[in-house]
């Protein structure tokens, strides 16, 4: 037993107040769906039922997009870039002043550490709307011409990962132009997205302007399938997303994509190895994993990679993993049994082509979706957990000799997210970042966002920017 | 090429037989070049990412049994301290006689660790203290400054042990420290370890001064290569004092020493340190950073005058549900 055992402090549940069954937020009110289809969301943690959500049809997509389409022409986009600016200033204040409930009821539907949705995700979905909300009255100096016009109408389909954070950085620019949106959050995370949809009303924000579908993947193809969308906005898997771009080739829709990726994380042998350390945890369990920048493959410099690998193997004995409303929780439950699965089956495909396994020796609870962290040592570039996204917490390393060699193996995947370098010489860092093929470079850091900072990836990671001014764009008749 | 840094550096992956990590260790300290390129071969630190490190220790959320547990190690560490030019034996006396019992109504709360006064009030706390298990410790060396003679500073020693002194709290030479005179350093803390004889000694890097991450990452190292049983953050003199960060820094040195030599060396953490709040984040830290086996008088201490009390009423407050007010607890 350890001398200094921290008792269990979890954060307390009262603060959310969950319905039993929700219903589609479309027009402004909550309604039941036209045929009438309900689905459960559990709580990965412990399996037990949440709330019964409602599944929308092609019947309720229609009205959803009528009502975007009416509320953009009539409303949204013929208001003032101010007072536009106002309602998304209103609804970050709110998103501020209900960030512990939010940050709550994430946890429970989506699995994820409290300290995560808490120091992360909560505050930044509020700094997203109060950075698009700035922009709202300044698009003419965007840097897209005079009187940039709004691109109308959106269908914006979320991944459950972070599933309020990715409502945040799709819906927050698509509104600071004058687009509306209709939004379908991930299967297994809608509730925040719902508790969203309660805060519109309390920002008053006019009806239509924002519409959330929840439901499965036929919602996502049924909305999909609409030629009346001005823009598809997807983030998720590349497998989808591939099939969304078959979808709408030859249409006028346009369409971004935020998918996959296999990011390198890069460790020279002059680097801050403590921070590097914190970094590559950072990288690969920061939400048990899922997170599609993830480092999931870290390149070490040969000279330092037994240092390293004892380094963080003696720290990854200090995460603590558990009950995700545990205030100490550093690694929280896996999103679905589906998921888990999917870690389980690539992680016994590392042990079967010949890598070395290794996790700390951690308690899992009996009931819920867990995967505890793991390290595959000895992995050859070959092998399918260098090749394929686990999204789940599991690290592949390999090493590397030089720094040419380290950019080589970097580039060597089929995505482009992410990446990151650990050196203390800056000019390494330059050199490095212009041979990445990868839409963000992180240098002496990892999985760090911000809302100023374009974020998207190349290759099969998808296309697109979201965030900063180039996330504007996405939106406007440019 | 072989090189004490390198040398040093397979000593810190641990692939030495103990008689070859004293061969290494010595000839890090044989000459000033090469512990100048020792302390040069040391990674870096990052201070964003030490900074964000020391923040995310910091949202440890330490409820009910572990708090208790908490309130009462930290009390057991604290070097309760009175550095004043307007101490007297009356206002030292009064500090012993808390140290021994922090709280009179409450035999269960366990001694401080030691007093911390001046060397001309050694004897003073020596004879208050008596047969208590508490220690007296003594600062020395020309404290704060340490802008004195090497003479004098073993002379302001001498006088500390002489009087009674258990422990030794020196400065380092930061003008020394500063100029690049790594040696200098390390010289003068041998020459105090040589004096100190069985006493322990605790060398006061004043990372307010050193300014960076990486100047109390060399700074750790020197004193730890020197022979410091403590390495500790701050006169408390200096703006600012212990930080999170700079702890964390420090604690993974000691980390990184006892795992290249076998050899333990304590951390104190000094300067602003008053809430119990504050006190339970530096536990955390070294549990988390260090390991478990730092969670003993022997191996951290708390520099601090007011904490004490705020401890005491954390305590309190756990036993009987209730705060207490300000004056139900001596101020000295």
């Amino acid at each position: 037993m350890a001398r200094f055992e921290y008792a269990p402090a979890p954060e307390s549940r009262a603060v959310v107040s969950l319905r039993s069954s929700y219903g589609l937020f479309i027009d402004g009110a909550f309604v039941e769906p036209v045929d009438g289809g309900s689905f459960n969301t559990i709580s990965p943690a412990t399996e037990e039922v949440l709330a019964e959500v409602a599944l929308a049809g092609a019947g309720d997509v229609e009205r959803a997009v009528a009502a975007a389409r009416r509320a953009q022409r009539e409303v949204w986009a013929p208001m003032p870039g101010a007072e536009r600016g106002k309602y998304l200033f209103r609804v970050a204040r709110i998103i501020q002043e209900r960030a512990r409930e939010l940050a709550v009821l994430e946890s429970l539907d989506n699995g994820k550490p409290i300290r995560e949705s808490r120091d992360v995700d909560v505050p930044l979905a509020a700094a997203h709307f109060f950075y698009y909300a700035g922009w709202a009255d300044k698009l003419d100096y965007a840097g897209f011409g005079p009187a940039p016009r709004p691109l109308g109408v959106a269908g914006q389909i979320i991944p459950w990962n972070f599933p309020l954070l990715m409502a945040a950085w799709k819906l927050a620019p698509a509104l600071a132009t004058g687009s509306t949106c209709v939004l379908k959050p991930a299967e297994t995370t809608p509730l925040s997205a719902l508790l969203l949809a309660e805060i519109f009303q309390q920002a008053e924000l006019p009806p239509g302007v924002v519409n959330i579908l929840t439901g499965d993947g036929a919602t996502g193809a049924a909305l999909v399938a609409r030629r009346d969308l001005d823009k598809v906005a997807f983030t998720g898997s590349t497998e989808v997303g591939k099939a969304i771009q078959r979808e709408l080739a030859g249409t006028r829709t346009r369409l971004s994509l935020e998918l996959g990726g296999k990011a390198a994380n890069i460790v020279f042998e002059d680097a801050p190895l403590s921070q590097a350390i914190e970094g590559i945890v950072n990288g690969i369990f920061f939400n048990q994993g899922h997170v599609c920048c993830a480092g999931s493959r870290l390149l070490v410099q040969e000279s330092v990679a037994e240092g390293v690998l004892d380094a963080l193997k003696e720290r990854l004995g200090t995460l603590r993993l558990g009950d995700p409303l545990d205030k100490n929780t550093d690694i929280g439950a896996i999103n679905s049994g589906r998921q888990l699965d999917k870690i389980v089956e690539l992680a016994a495909s590392g042990e079967r082509e010949g890598a070395e396994r290794w996790s700390p020796s951690c308690a899992i609870p009996e009931r819920g979706y867990w995967f505890p962290p793991t390290i595959f040592t000895g992995v050859a570039p070959s092998q399918r957990i260098a090749r394929e996204e686990i999204f789940g917490p599991v690290l592949s390393v390999l090493t590397f000799r030089t720094p040419d060699e380290a950019v080589q193996k970097a580039n060597n995947t089929t995505y482009g997210l992410s990446a990151g370098v650990w050196t203390e010489k800056g000019s390494r860092i330059l050199w490095m970042a212009d041979r990445l093929r990868a839409g963000v470079v992180w240098a002496n850091t990892f999985n760090r966002f911000d809302p100023t900072s374009p974020f998207g990836g190349y290759r099969e990671s998808g296309f697109g920017r979201e965030g900063g001014r180039h996330g504007l764009e996405e939106y406007l008749d440019a | 090429m072989s090189t004490a840094g390198d040398q040093l550096r397979v000593v810190a992956s641990g692939e030495m037989a103990p008689a070859q990590v004293g061969a290494a260790l010595a000839e890090v300290t044989s000459s000033e070049t090469a512990l100048r390129r020792f302390l040069a071969g040391l990674p870096g630190v990052d201070q964003v990412g030490a900074d964000q490190r020391a923040a995310a220790l910091a949202t440890r959320s330490i409820k009910a049994a572990a708090k208790a547990w908490a309130i009462d190690t930290a009390i057991s560490m604290v070097d309760l301290t009175t550095l004043e030019g307007a101490d007297t034996p009356g206002k030292v006396h009064a500090l012993c006689m808390k140290a021994g019992r922090p709280d009179p109504e409450d035999p269960s709360v366990p001694p401080v660790a030691a007093v911390c006064v001046y060397p001309d009030l050694v004897g003073v706390a020596r004879s208050a203290l008596g047969s208590s298990p508490v220690k007296v410790a003594s600062v020395a060396t020309a404290f704060p400054s340490g802008r004195a003679s090497r003479a004098v500073k073993l002379a302001d020693v001498r006088d500390a042990l002489e009087a009674g002194a258990d422990e030794v709290d020196m400065v380092i030479d930061r003008g020394a420290f500063l100029a690049g005179h790594y040696g200098r350093v390390l010289e003068e803390v041998q020459a105090v370890k040589a004096a100190c004889g069985p006493a322990h000694l605790k060398v006061i890097l004043e990372t307010g001064e050193l300014a960076t991450y990486d100047n109390v990452r060399r700074a750790s190292w020197t004193a730890m290569l020197a022979g410091a049983d403590f390495i500790k953050t701050s006169t408390g003199k200096v703006a600012p004092a212990s930080t999170l960060p700079v702890g964390l820094v420090m604690l993974e040195a000691v980390r990184d020493f006892a795992a290249a030599t076998g050899r333990l060396v304590g951390v104190k953490f000094a300067g602003g340190i008053r809430s119990t709040k504050d006190a339970i984040r530096y536990l955390v830290l070294a549990n988390e950073v260090a390991g478990e086996a730092w969670l003993e008088p022997e191996l951290l201490r708390l520099g601090a005058s007011s904490l004490l009390n705020d401890l005491l009423m954390q305590r309190r407050k756990q036993r009987t549900g209730a705060y207490a007010g300000s004056q139900d607890f001596s101020v000295e």
